[in-house]
C-alpha cells in the first residue's frame, strides 16, 4: 500500500480557558489517500472545522495541539516552528474556506493575488506567473479568464468568488486541501458545480481534499470515504456507500434518519433526543451515551475506541466482540 | 372557483425596491431611476391547515413574498386576502387589526428575533399582554407553562434568557411565542436553516405535530428542497422573483416540469443518490437589477428559444414556460 497524504494519529487540541481546559479534539485518527476525498461531517461544536485547522497549523493560542501525530507524505508538520510550517501552508497544503469574500483581499484585482501566491511558492517569471494565474482560472471554470483576472473580487458572484478562492488553494499544486465548507455559502445550482470541480481535482491531480461539511448530501455526493464526528471524536468511518446507505454508530444512524430526502417520502423524521454536550460537559465514558437509544452500563464508563467493522470503524461498544457474544 | 374559499389568497403581488444612485449623482450622470423588481406577478392560494411552500435559490424573492403575506412589507401592487380580509385595502383596517394575532412569523435566526435582556417568559407573555389576551399575572403565567409544555419545553424554562438556551430549543420558543397570541397561521421564513440535521428534525416534527393538534396553516420558505417536500403538501418554485410552477408536492418532485424545477431537483445534493453522475449546471442566477428579457430563465434554459427571449410566460396550469406549453421539452 502507498503512503497516505495525510495521515492523522490520536490527535489532540486543548483550548485552556479560565473554566479549565476544554478539549476540543479528542484522539482523532484518520487518513487520506492520494486523489482521495474524505469527508469529515458532524453538527457544530463538533470539532470538524478544529481538525482542519489544526492539519494546517491553524489553531491559535489558547488553543495548543495537545498530544498525537500529523504526517504530510510521511514527514511529521505538527510540531515544526511557524516559519517552516508557513512554507508547507499553501505550498503543499491548499485551503479553501466557507466565505470565499474574507479570503480574498477587495483591494487587489484577483490577478495580483493569484500572481502573487504562485511567485511566492514558485520560481516563475512575472510574466509566465501571469500565464499560470490564466491557466488557473481557466481550469476552475472562470470564462474569459484572460479578461476577469483584472477583475476586483466584488466584480465576481459568490459561485465565481469561490471558484478563485480554489484557483488560489491550487496555485502552487498542493498535495492536500483542505476545505471547509466551501459551497456552504453557495446556492445549490452553484454548490453542485463546485463539487464536480473538487472530484475533478482529485482525478486530474491526485489531490487529497479533506471536505469538512455539515451537510450530508454534499458529503453523499463528492466524498469517497466519511468520518462523522461527535463532541471532538471520530464516532465511524468508512466508504461513503457504507456509511451513509448504512450507518452502525447509533448516532451516525439517527443523523442519517434526521435528515428529509429527496428521494423517498418520510413520515417523521427520526430524532435524537438532546442536543451535543458543550465541551464544558462531555459525559464520561462515550460522550453519546446521554442521547443513546442504546445505551448501556459500560457506555457511562468507559470510553470506546474505534473497531473496525466490515468496511467501517466504529468508536461504540455494541460492536466489541466481547458484547456481540454476550 | 371550485372549493372552499381558500385561507390565504394571494394575487398579482409585485414589489419593487428602489436601487437608485443618490439624486445628485443621478442628476450629474443623468441616470434613471433604478427599480429592483424583487416580486412580480406572484399569485397562489392556501387553504387551511395546508402546507404551502415557496423554494428558490437566494435573490428569488420568497423572503419578500413572506413578509409582504404577514404585512410587514407593503407591497408595490396586487393583494393578499386572508380568510377574504384585505391586507392593504385601507378600507378593512378594523377587520385587519382582527386579523394581525391570528398571523405570525417565525424567523431563521431564533436569537436575533429575541430581546436578550428578556427572560423567556416575558417574551413568551409579550403577545398575550400585547393584544390583551388574558388578564391576571397568574393566568398568563399558567398559560405561558402551558405553550411552553406544548413546544416540548419545561414551564420552569421561563426564568431562563434566550442564551441559555441551545439553537433548537430557542426556536422553539420562537414558536411559543408565535402560538401565544393563539395563531393560526403560521408563517416560517427558513425556520430551520440555522440548526443542525439532528436539531432541525426535531423542529421539522414538532411543526407538524402543532398542525396535526392545533389545525395550523403553514406558508414555509426554504432554500431546501429536501425539508419543502418534508414538509408541504403544495409547493410554488421561484425564480428572479417569480413563480416559474407551483403543484403539489409528490408531483412537484416526482414529475416537474419547467426546465428550472429539474435543474434544481437535478443539482440537489441528497444522501440518497451516492455517487451519481450529475448533468452538469450552467450559469448562475443573473442580477435582478437587469434581468433577461422575456422568461428570466431563458440564458440558463436549454430549450429556450426566440420567444423565450422576448415574451414572458404566463403561469398556465402551474407551469409558466412557453417550452413546455408549446411541449418542446423532451
Amino acid at each position: 500500500m502507498t503512503e497516505p497524504v495525510l495521515s492523522v494519529r490520536d490527535l489532540r487540541v486543548e483550548f485552556a480557558t479560565r473554566r479549565g481546559v476544554l478539549k476540543a479534539i479528542d484522539g482523532v485518527s484518520f487518513d487520506i489517500a492520494r486523489g482521495e476525498i474524505l469527508g469529515v461531517v458532524g453538527e457544530s461544536g463538533a470539532g470538524k472545522s478544529v481538525t482542519g485547522a489544526a492539519v494546517i497549523g491553524l489553531i491559535d493560542p489558547p488553543g495548543r495541539i495537545a498530544g498525537g501525530e500529523i504526517r504530510l507524505g510521511g514527514e511529521r508538520i505538527d510540531n515544526l516552528p511557524p516559519e517552516k510550517m508557513r512554507r508547507i501552508r499553501g505550498r503543499r497544503i491548499g485551503m479553501i474556506f466557507q466565505d470565499p469574500l474574507t479570503s480574498l483581499n477587495p483591494l487587489y484585482r484577483i490577478g495580483r493575488q493569484i500572481i502573487e501566491t504562485v511567485q511566492t511558492h514558485t520560481d516563475l517569471s512575472a510574466k509566465a506567473a501571469r500565464t499560470r494565474a490564466i491557466d488557473l482560472l481557466a481550469e476552475v471554470g472562470i470564462p474569459a479568464p484572460e479578461r476577469r483576472i483584472d477583475g476586483y473580487p466584488h466584480e465576481f458572484s459568490g459561485g465565481m468568488r469561490q471558484r478563485v478562492v480554489i484557483a488560489l488553494a491550487l496555485a502552487a499544486e498542493p498535495e492536500l486541501i483542505i476545505a471547509d465548507e466551501p459551497t456552504t455559502a453557495l446556492d445549490v445550482s452553484v454548490q453542485a458545480q463546485i463539487i464536480t470541480l473538487l472530484k475533478r481535482l482529485g482525478r486530474d491531480h491526485g489531490t487529497a481534499v479533506m471536505l469538512v461539511t455539515h451537510d450530508m448530501g454534499v458529503i453523499a455526493e463528492a466524498a469517497d470515504r466519511v468520518a462523522v464526528m461527535y463532541s471532538g471524536r471520530v464516532a465511524e468511518i468508512g466508504p461513503v456507500r457504507a456509511v451513509v446507505g448504512d450507518p452502525l454508530h447509533p448516532y451516525a444512524k439517527g443523523l442519517m434518519g434526521a435528515i428529509p430526502t429527496l428521494t423517498q417520502d418520510t413520515g417523521r423524521l427520526a430524532q435524537i433526543p438532546g442536543a451535543m454536550p458543550r465541551l464544558t460537559a462531555i459525559p464520561p465514558g462515550c460522550a453519546f451515551n446521554p442521547r443513546c437509544p442504546k445505551v448501556f452500563v459500560r457506555c457511562r464508563v468507559e470510553r470506546p475506541d474505534p473497531i473496525p467493522v466490515g468496511e467501517h470503524r466504529v468508536a461504540c461498544h455494541l460492536y466489541d466482540r466481547a458484547e456481540v457474544a454476550a | 372557483m371550485s372549493g372552499p374559499t381558500p385561507y390565504v389568497e394571494v394575487e398579482g403581488l409585485r414589489r419593487l425596491f428602489d436601487v437608485s444612485k443618490p439624486w445628485l449623482n443621478r442628476m450629474i450622470e443623468r441616470k434613471p431611476k433604478q427599480w429592483l423588481k424583487a416580486v412580480d406577478g406572484v399569485g397562489f392560494t392556501i387553504q387551511r391547515g395546508e402546507t404551502f411552500a415557496l423554494v428558490g435559490e437566494s435573490g428569488s424573492g420568497k423572503s419578500t413574498v413572506a413578509r409582504m403575506v404577514v404585512g410587514l412589507l407593503p407591497p408595490s401592487a396586487g393583494d393578499v386576502r386572508i380568510t377574504g380580509v384585505s391586507m392593504t385595502d385601507p378600507a378593512q383596517g378594523a377587520a385587519r387589526r382582527q386579523l394581525r394575532r391570528r398571523i405570525q412569523m417565525v424567523f431563521q435566526d431564533p436569537y436575533a428575533s429575541m430581546n436578550p435582556r428578556w427572560r423567556v417568559g416575558k417574551i413568551v407573555a409579550e403577545p398575550i399582554r400585547a393584544f390583551d389576551l388574558i388578564q391576571g399575572e397568574a393566568a398568563i403565567a399558567a398559560r405561558v407553562g402551558e405553550l411552553l409544555t406544548l413546544v416540548g419545553l419545561h414551564p420552569d424554562d421561563r426564568v431562563k434568557y434566550p442564551h441559555e438556551f441551545s439553537g433548537g430549543q430557542r426556536q422553539r420558543v420562537a414558536i411559543a411565542r408565535a402560538l401565544a397570541s393563539e395563531a393560526e397561521f403560521l408563517v416560517g421564513d427558513e425556520p430551520t436553516s440555522a440548526l443542525d440535521v439532528s436539531v432541525q428534525a426535531q423542529i421539522l416534527n414538532l411543526m407538524r405535530d402543532l398542525q396535526d393538534r392545533l389545525g395550523l396553516t403553514y406558508l414555509f420558505i426554504s432554500h431546501n428542497l429536501a425539508v419543502v417536500r418534508h414538509m408541504a403538501t403544495r409547493i410554488g418554485v421561484m425564480y428572479l422573483g417569480r413563480v416559474v410552477e407551483i403543484g403539489g408536492g409528490r408531483e412537484l418532485f416526482t414529475r416537474p416540469k419547467h426546465p428550472y424545477t429539474r435543474m434544481l431537483l437535478d443539482a440537489v445534493p441528497d444522501i440518497g443518490l451516492t455517487g451519481r453522475q450529475r448533468t452538469p449546471v450552467s450559469g448562475e442566477i443573473p442580477n435582478p437589477i437587469d434581468p433577461p428579457p422575456g422568461c428570466s430563465f431563458n440564458p440558463r434554459c436549454p430549450f429556450a428559444n426566440d420567444r423565450c427571449r422576448a415574451e414572458v410566460p404566463a403561469l398556465i396550469e402551474g407551469v409558466a414556460c412557453h417550452a413546455y406549453q408549446e411541449r418542446r421539452l423532451t
